[in-house]
């Protein structure tokens, strides 16, 4: 048995989202077993196999071919996927789990507006007090390259892998770059985004690997697939 | 890749391709001995944090990073340009002559077919005052080591912006902005287009100037949020007082881009690039002391048997290649070889040792004896 192995968010709205999304065009995901186990199952479509994991780890699965294809988001595909376009190829844009990275600093910066301000502060700012402007982030490939492009100097990137919005009152960073939908959690930490397009606009996604062996059964389930999503197959 | 293999060379690990190349780097490291190099051999494991404060986040693309318990963050060497210069300037000595050979590491974009290791042979020499003699001896001794090789020289000198900036009619906060991008060339021409327009000013800026002027920022400030992190209200209060002096700041003269453009965009053998920069000077005088120089190592470096003034020269070259040279740069290219790099670049860098905290006349350069072999030729 050669299935096409499909990966899917392991839980919460991310899992209920995707369900829904291929239950509207006549597949369905399901759990089997007792609620926390990971297994699931398709119905309505062969040899297609469900794997349940975590959003963070399928574009690394997807990449190293052990899953077929996969629903997670952008933002995490291209983070984590070193030239993600050689690696995974984009089927369908879902529609929902929509998330912009974006760059942010306290509101009360009234100085900076734009990213040339932000380049200009840091600048100020390692004259004052000696170091690099700190930016918190758990997206350091993507925000560095942005950086680069954008031509921003005397700043430095710090990890944060969580609770990104705290670090500039717990004087970790004076920025951050994280993802945001509403915008609410921002504001709550009394921060404000810059005035520019967002780093990266995300939204989950369906991604089927380019690294995967894809035997004749996989195959076929893929193309099948894609004509029930209404995708192209390219 | 066969485990045997290395940067540019089949079987460079083994046997008589091993032998061909430590030859080759022994006769590189004898060259440079004998013009009073001391060999150093600085060490492969350097900690991340001097490296990114010099080079900036953007070297973390470039180069490996590794983590330990004790140490913290440490990188595979990128280059030996710094640990040689932190030898010299923890020496105390005034000068110094330095001569290296070994790996650097950097890290390639995805599907480059560019090697992650490869050596480097240096030369590196501190201290000397007569830049001119200085930057001719370096350039003419790595021409000796390339003597034969199928390779084309290229010159250049960061001197020339240096001083167009300084020469600009505008203000001191504007021309550190300008030094500060120098080595992105984009960034670069995007500020000197704004500071060349009348400066724009949307509603949140008017607001900010309009409380600066009142004296009621601090108010504003309390109206948009709470005070949080590191940047204080005065950080804010001081840039607030800089946007304002822009604001009230003429454009620069386009007559003065068209000019400073004008200079860089010069490409002609040395000799024509000083006539072009005389007549360009006779606008903007500031930039006579460049050309002066300029011409003065042409003629050092024709006192080495090599006609200075025939010496191809860009007068925007390196200015992508590496932050901190500030002077003369060269680079010496393989004829028709794409596949492979520079086989050799070096230029003066003041401004590094600048900002390790003891500024000193540096200059040098680094060969890559791999490349050299591969490229095969007379050496």
């Amino acid at each position: 048995m050669s299935a096409l192995k499909l990966a899917v968010p392991s839980k919460g709205r991310l899992q209920e989202q995707t369900f829904l999304w291929f239950a509207a065009r006549g597949i369905t995901l399901e759990r089997t077993g007792s609620g926390r186990e990971y297994a699931g199952q398709v119905l309505g479509i062969d040899n297609v196999e469900l794997v349940l994991l975590s959003a963070g780890e399928i574009p690394r699965e997807l990449a190293a071919g052990r899953i077929h294809m996969g629903v997670t988001g952008q933002d995490l595909v291209v983070e984590k996927i070193p030239a993600w376009e050689m690696q995974v190829a984009q089927i369908a844009e879902m529609g929902f789990g929509h998330a912009d990275l974006i760059l942010a600093v306290p509101s009360f910066w009234a100085d900076v507006d734009t990213i040339d301000d932000l380049d200009a502060a840091a600048a100020a700012f390692r004259k004052t007090h000696g170091m690099r402007l700190r930016i918190a982030t758990k997206y350091h490939n993507i925000v560095r390259e942005y950086l680069r492009r954008e031509g921003v100097a005397d700043y430095q990137l710090v990890d944060s892998q969580g609770a990104t919005e705290g670090t500039i009152k717990n004087l970790t960073a004076e920025a951050v770059a994280d993802i945001t939908s509403t915008g609410d959690t921002l504001r709550a930490n009394h921060l404000k985004i810059l005035n520019s397009p967002p780093i990266l606009a995300s939204q989950a996604t369906l991604f089927a690997s380019k690294t995967a062996s894809w035997p004749p059964t996989a195959k076929a389930a893929r193309t099948e697939l894609i004509t029930r999503i209404g995708a192209d197959n390219d | 890749m066969q485990a045997s293999a290395r940067a540019y060379l089949e079987g460079g690990r083994t046997g008589a391709g091993l032998a061909a190349l430590r030859a080759e780097v022994g006769r590189l490291m004898a060259g440079f001995a004998e013009n009073g190099a001391v060999a150093v051999e600085p060490a492969a494991l350097l900690p991340a944090d001097i490296l990114i404060d010099l080079y900036g986040e953007d070297l973390r693309a470039r180069a490996y990073t590794t983590h330990d318990p004790i140490l913290g963050e440490q990188m595979l060497r990128p280059d030996f340009t710094v640990p040689v210069a932190q030898m010299h300037l923890e020496s105390g000595a005034a000068k110094g002559r330095y001569a290296y050979a070994g790996s650097v590491w950097r890290r390639q974009e995805p599907g480059s077919a560019r090697p992650v290791e490869y050596l480097q042979c240096g030369f590196e020499a501190f201290g000397d005052t007569n830049t001119a003699q200085a930057d001719a001896e370096v350039f003419a001794l790595l021409a000796e080591a390339l003597r034969g090789a199928p390779v084309a020289p290229i010159v250049g000198d960061m001197g020339i912006i240096l001083a167009g900036i300084a020469a600009l009619e505008t203000t001191a906060p504007r021309k550190a902005a300008l030094m500060r991008h120098l080595w992105r060339p984009e960034r670069f021409k995007r500020l000197l287009e704004r500071y060349a327009a009348p400066t724009p000013q949307n509603k949140s800026r008017g607001a900010l100037l309009t409380a600066v002027k009142t004296n009621t920022l601090e108010a504003l400030l309390g109206t948009h949020g709470p005070t949080i992190g590191l940047r204080s209200v005065a950080e804010i209060q001081k840039r607030a007082e800089v946007l304002l002096e822009d604001a009230n700041t003429p454009p620069i003269p386009a007559t003065q881009v068209a000019l400073l453009e004008r200079a860089l965009g010069i490409k002609a053998p040395m000799g024509e690039a000083i006539k072009a920069l005389r007549k360009i000077a006779i606008e903007m005088p500031a930039l006579t002391l460049a050309t002066d120089m300029i011409e003065a190592r042409a003629e050092a470096i024709s006192t080495f048997g090599i006609d200075g003034f025939q010496l191809p020269f860009e007068a925007s070259y390196g200015r992508t290649t590496l932050e901190y040279y500030d002077g003369f740069v060269f680079g010496f290219a393989a004829e028709g070889r794409t596949d492979l790099p520079q086989i050799a670049q070096g230029g003066r860098y003041g401004a590094l040792t600048r900002a390790m905290g003891r500024e000193t006349p540096a200059v040098g350069g680094i060969i890559r004896p791999e490349a050299l072999l591969a490229l095969g030729g007379d050496t």
